[in-house]
C-alpha cells in the first residue's frame, strides 16, 4: 500500500429509487431505499471487498460511485474532486480513471462489435488513440489479459463465459483506470473458471498498481482477495474492519451469522460446525425496520435497537462497527 | 441397507443443429435406504441430465436416453409405461428444482400445488389434503400455514418458496428426494436455513436422497457419498470424507484447489484448472479431462479410462494417481 494514501472516500452516501404510481400524473409514493447513508475510505493499491446478500444495495454503491445511479445525497471525492457535483465533460475525464466490471459476461458486450471495437472503444471516446492504431492496442490488452491477440476480429458469442470476462477486464483496462469497481465479477462462472479469473485480477494489480472495489456474495473469495472487508446488510454498512480481524473476531451479529452460514468444504469440520441460523427474510427496503435495520432478525436485539439507530463507530483501530450491543 | 436404486450404464444424447449432444456416457452409481449421495459437477457435466434420464422427464426429441437401466426397487424405470412412471413421480421418487420462481404455477395457489400430489396419488379429498399440507408446511417451517394455503407463489419469498417446494415433495412420504441445486438461486443465510431443513427432515422420515451441485461446500456436510461428474462421466465416487482427504482424480483434486475456504488464513494462490470444459459433440476415444489435465500422460490419449478402484469403496477413472504422478 503506497503511504495509506486515500484514493476514494465516500461520505454518507445515499441512493433511493422512487416508486411512482398514477397513470397519466404520475406521483411519488414511496421510495426503494437502496443504499442510505454510506461511508468509506479506500487506499490507493489495496482491494475493498464489499459484501452482503442480495438486495442489500451493494451494487447500486458501486454504481452510485461511479455515477452510473446518480447519488440522491452524499459525497464522493476521488483525489479530492466531488464527483457528486461534477457534470457533463469533467465529469466524462475523471470518470476515465474510475472503470467497472460486470456480473454478466454475456449481458455486458455488444453482440454485435468485434472483441477489437469493444475493447479500444473507450480509448476512442477519450481520444486516447487514432483508428488507425487500434488494432495495436487491442492485441496489447487481450495480450494483457490472457487471451490470443489473433482474436480481435471476433465477436463475443465465440467465446466461453472466462474468456468473455477477460475481455469485460481488457475494456476496463484500456484506459488505464486507477480504481476497478468489481460488480460480482466472477458469480456467473463456474468453479474452476472463477479462480483463472481471480488469480489474473491478482496478477493485474501487482502488474499495474490497480485498486478495486470487490462487491461480491462469496464470502470465502472475498476473504482470498481483500483487503479490507465492509459488510452491507439492507442499505447501511454494518461492519467495516481488515480481512484477518474481520474473519477472526466479527463483531456485529449479521457478520458473525454470515461467516458461520458459510460451508467449509471439508466434511470432517462441517460435521463439528455449529451454525448461526438466522430465522426470515431480510425486510423490504421500501419501508426498513425503525432503530437498527437489523433487529428483527437479530439474536440479540434488545429494546433500544428498536427506538435508536445504531451509530457506526470505530471500535478498536481501523474496526468499524453499527450495534448497540457491541 | 439394501440398494433402493441402482442406475447402470445410463446414456442420454440430444440431438441438435451442431450435431449430437453426447450428455451422459454411461453412468452408474447405487443409493442405499436411508443414504445422501451428492453429484457435483460444473456446468454441462450432466449432472441434471442424469436424474432427469432416471425420471423420465428428458423432452423427446430432442432428447433420448439410449442406453442403460435405472432399477428403483427392482424394477426398470426407464422400461415402465407412462402410467407406472407417473405412480412413482412424486410419490416414491419426488425432485426439487433449482429456480423456486419458475417451477411453480403462479396462477394457482401454494395450497391446491402443494395438495396434488395427495389427491392424484393417494386419492384424497379436498380437507384431508389440506389438512396434510398444513402438517407439512408446518414442519418445512412457514409460519401460520393454514392462512397462507390460498396464497400465491408471487407472495412468498426465495426461501419460503423453496420451503413449499420441499412440502410439496414430500407430502406423499416419498423414498427417494432428488434436489437439484436447491440453494443455487439463495443468499447463504438463506442457504444454510434450507440445508439445515433437509438435514432434519432427513433424519425424521428416513429417505434417501440425491443432491446435485456445483458447490463442494454445500455438499461437505451434508452426504454420505459423493459422485464427480466430468463431461457426462462420473470420474469419481467415494465416502464424503475420503473425496476431500484423498481426492484420487485430477480434476477433483483441481476442483478443491480451486476453491478458497473461510477457514484459511493467509493468502494462497488459488490453483486454476487451465482451459474449458469439452463440448460434448463427440464422444471422445481418450480421457475427457486430458486436454486440461497437469498429470496427462501418453495412455490419457488413446483410451478412456474406466472408474477403477483406488481404495475399498473409493473408484477413480484415471490412469494416474495424482498422489505419486505414476501411473497406477
Amino acid at each position: 500500500m503506497a503511504a495509506n494514501e486515500v484514493l476514494l472516500n465516500v461520505v454518507d452516501l445515499v441512493k433511493h429509487f422512487p416508486i411512482m404510481k398514477g397513470v397519466l400524473i404520475q406521483k411519488q409514493v414511496g421510495a426503494v431505499h437502496a443504499v442510505d447513508g454510506v461511508s468509506f475510505d479506500i487506499v490507493k493499491g489495496e482491494t475493498l471487498g464489499l459484501v452482503g446478500e442480495s438486495g442489500c444495495g451493494k451494487s447500486t454503491t458501486g454504481r452510485a460511485i461511479l455515477q452510473l445511479h446518480r447519488p440522491t445525497s452524499g459525497s464522493v471525492f476521488y483525489e479530492g474532486k466531488d464527483l457528486v457535483k461534477l457534470k457533463g465533460e469533467s465529469l466524462r475525464k475523471t470518470r476515465r480513471r474510475m472503470q467497472m466490471i460486470f456480473q454478466d459476461p454475456y449481458a455486458s458486450l455488444n453482440p454485435r462489435m468485434t472483441v477489437g471495437q469493444i475493447i479500444t472503444e473507450p480509448m476512442l471516446i477519450h481520444d486516447m488513440t487514432t483508428q488507425k492504431d487500434t488494432q495495436g492496442h487491442a492485441e496489447r490488452l487481450l495480450k494483457l489479459v490472457g487471451l490470443n491477440p489473433a482474436y480481435t476480429s471476433r465477436y463475443p458469442h465465440e467465446f466461453s463465459g472466462g474468456q468473455r470476462q477477460r475481455i469485460g477486464i481488457a475494456r476496463a483496462l484500456a484506459l488505464e483506470p486507477a480504481l476497478i469497481v468489481c460488480d460480482e465479477p466472477i458469480s456467473a462462472l463456474d468453479v474452476s473458471i472463477q479462480a483463472q479469473v481471480v488469480n489474473l485480477l491478482e496478477d493485474l494489480q501487482a502488474k499495474l498498481g490497480l485498486t478495486y472495489l470487490f462487491i461480491a456474495h462469496d464470502l470465502s473469495m472475498v476473504r482470498h482477495i481483500s483487503d479490507r472487508v465492509a459488510v452491507m446488510y439492507l442499505g447501511i454498512i454494518v461492519e467495516l474492519t481488515t480481512r484477518d480481524e474481520l474473519y477472526s473476531h466479527a463483531l456485529h451479529p449479521y457478520t458473525q451469522a454470515l461467516l458461520s452460514a458459510v460451508p467449509i468444504p471439508d466434511p470432517a469440520i462441517e460435521a463439528n460446525r455449529k451454525r448461526i441460523i438466522l430465522t426470515g427474510d431480510v425486510p423490504s427496503p421500501v419501508n426498513p425496520p425503525s432503530g437498527c435495520r437489523f433487529r428483527t432478525r437479530c439474536p440479540i436485539a434488545a429494546e433500544i435497537c428498536k427506538q435508536i439507530k445504531p451509530e457506526f463507530r470505530e471500535v478498536s483501530p481501523g474496526h468499524w462497527v453499527a450495534c448497540h450491543m457491541v | 441397507m439394501s440398494e433402493l436404486l441402482s442406475v447402470q450404464g445410463l446414456e442420454t444424447q440430444f440431438r441438435t443443429r451442431e450435431g449430437i449432444v453426447h450428455a451422459v456416457n454411461g453412468v452408474s452409481f447405487g443409493l442405499k435406504e436411508g443414504e445422501t449421495l451428492g453429484i457435483v459437477g460444473e456446468s454441462g457435466c450432466g449432472k441434471s441430465v442424469t436424474v432427469m434420464s432416471m425420471l423420465r422427464l428428458i423432452p423427446s426429441p430432442p432428447g433420448k436416453v439410449s442406453a442403460g437401466k435405472a432399477l428403483f426397487q427392482g424394477k426398470d424405470l426407464l422400461k415402465m409405461s407412462d402410467d407406472e412412471i407417473r405412480h412413482i413421480r412424486g410419490s416414491q421418487i419426488s425432485m426439487v428444482f433449482q429456480d423456486p420462481m419458475t417451477s411453480f404455477n403462479p396462477v394457482l395457489t401454494i395450497g391446491r400445488q402443494v395438495s396434488e400430489p395427495l389427491e392424484v396419488h393417494l386419492g384424497m379429498n379436498r380437507k384431508q389434503a389440506d389438512d396434510r399440507v398444513v402438517e407439512m408446511l408446518t414442519k418445512v417451517g412457514i409460519p401460520n400455514p393454514r392462512d397462507r394455503l390460498n396464497d400465491y407463489p408471487h407472495q412468498f419469498s426465495g426461501g419460503m418458496r423453496q420451503r413449499v417446494m420441499i412440502a410439496m415433495a414430500l407430502v406423499c412420504t416419498p423414498q427417494i428426494l432428488i434436489a437439484d441445486e436447491p440453494t443455487t438461486a439463495l443468499d447463504v443465510t438463506i442457504q444454510a436455513q434450507i440445508v439445515e431443513l433437509a438435514k432434519r427432515i432427513r433424519d425424521d422420515l428416513g429417505m434417501a436422497i440425491i443432491w446435485i451441485t456445483h458447490d463442494l461446500g454445500v455438499i461437505a456436510g451434508l452426504a454420505d457419498r459423493l459422485a464427480v461428474m466430468y463431461g457426462g462421466y462420473i470420474i469419481e465416487t467415494a465416502p464424503i470424507r475420503d473425496v476431500y482427504a484423498h481426492p484420487s482424480h485430477p480434476y477433483t483434486l483441481g476442483l478443491l484447489g480451486s476453491l478458497p475456504r473461510m477457514d484459511e488464513s493467509g493468502q494462497r494462490r488459488l490453483v486454476s484448472i487451465d482451459g474449458l470444459p469439452p463440448v460434448l459433440l463427440e464422444k471422445p476415444n481418450f480421457c475427457p479431462f486430458a486436454p486440461r489435465c497437469k498429470y496427462v500422460v501418453e495412455r490419457c490419449w488413446k483410451e478412456n479410462p474406466p472408474l477403477m478402484q483406488v481404495s475399498p469403496d473409493h473408484t477413480a477413472a484415471c490412469w494416474v494417481n495424482p498422489e505419486t504422478g505414476r501411473e497406477r
